[in-house]
């Protein structure tokens, strides 16, 4: 389900554009939030969220299910998603 | 500001300090055209795969090169957006690696 996965990525980061192309490509629902667009209040809560999960803070970070993954690692994504890897 | 004069200027600057810029072409536009936008919306130019705060004095150690540019160019063959890369790498006798997050959190606004 869609609100299980997340996708905190920044608008001008290399490898969020190569993980959400990886989750597009794999027909995955997830919630994309774009940090660099929040500002103040909201922007703080969701940076929040992020230390929660990956304590770095860093981009891209992938929440599939239960599972995080942090930075654009290919395998580990497919992996959590249960996606078959052909490479 | 147009990308290629920048490529050009950055490619030279930067050679001379051992920082190559990435083989992947696309990669490296994108990321200059990042830089670019970047340098539009907080004035400098705040790495494209960091969260800039917009205060040059908070972010300054994430200015491209970062400080951290350095470090992981050693340690892992490339910056953290892999924009640049080690001589070793550019050379063919290395291969870059996943470059995790040197940042302390804490520098995060």
């Amino acid at each position: 389900m869609a609100e299980n996965n997340k996708l905190y990525a920044l608008s001008t980061c290399s490898h969020c554009k190569s993980t959400k192309k990886l989750l597009n490509e794999c027909n995955v629902e997830y919630d994309y939030v774009q940090v660099d667009d929040l500002e103040g209040e909201e922007r703080k809560a969701i940076l929040e969220d992020i230390k929660a999960i990956n304590p770095r803070c860093s981009f891209p970070t992938v929440k599939i299910n239960d599972t995080v993954i942090v930075g654009f690692k290919e395998k580990e994504i497919k992996k959590a998603l249960g996606v078959e890897d052909e490479s | 500001m147009k990308v290629e004069p920048l490529y050009q200027a950055l490619k030279k600057s930067q050679e001379a300090k051992g920082a190559y810029f990435n083989k992947d072409k696309d990669l490296v536009f994108e990321l200059l055209d990042a830089l670019i936008l970047n340098k539009d919306r907080y004035g400098y130019m705040a790495c494209p795969c960091r969260l800039a705060c917009g205060d040059r004095e908070k972010d300054k150690d994430i200015i491209c090169p970062c400080v951290y540019r350095e470090p992981d160019m050693k340690e892992f063959g490339a910056c953290f957006c892999g924009l640049y890369v080690s001589e070793a790498v550019n050379n063919n006798q290395a291969q870059a690696e996943y470059v995790p997050e040197r940042r302390p959190p804490e520098k995060l606004f």
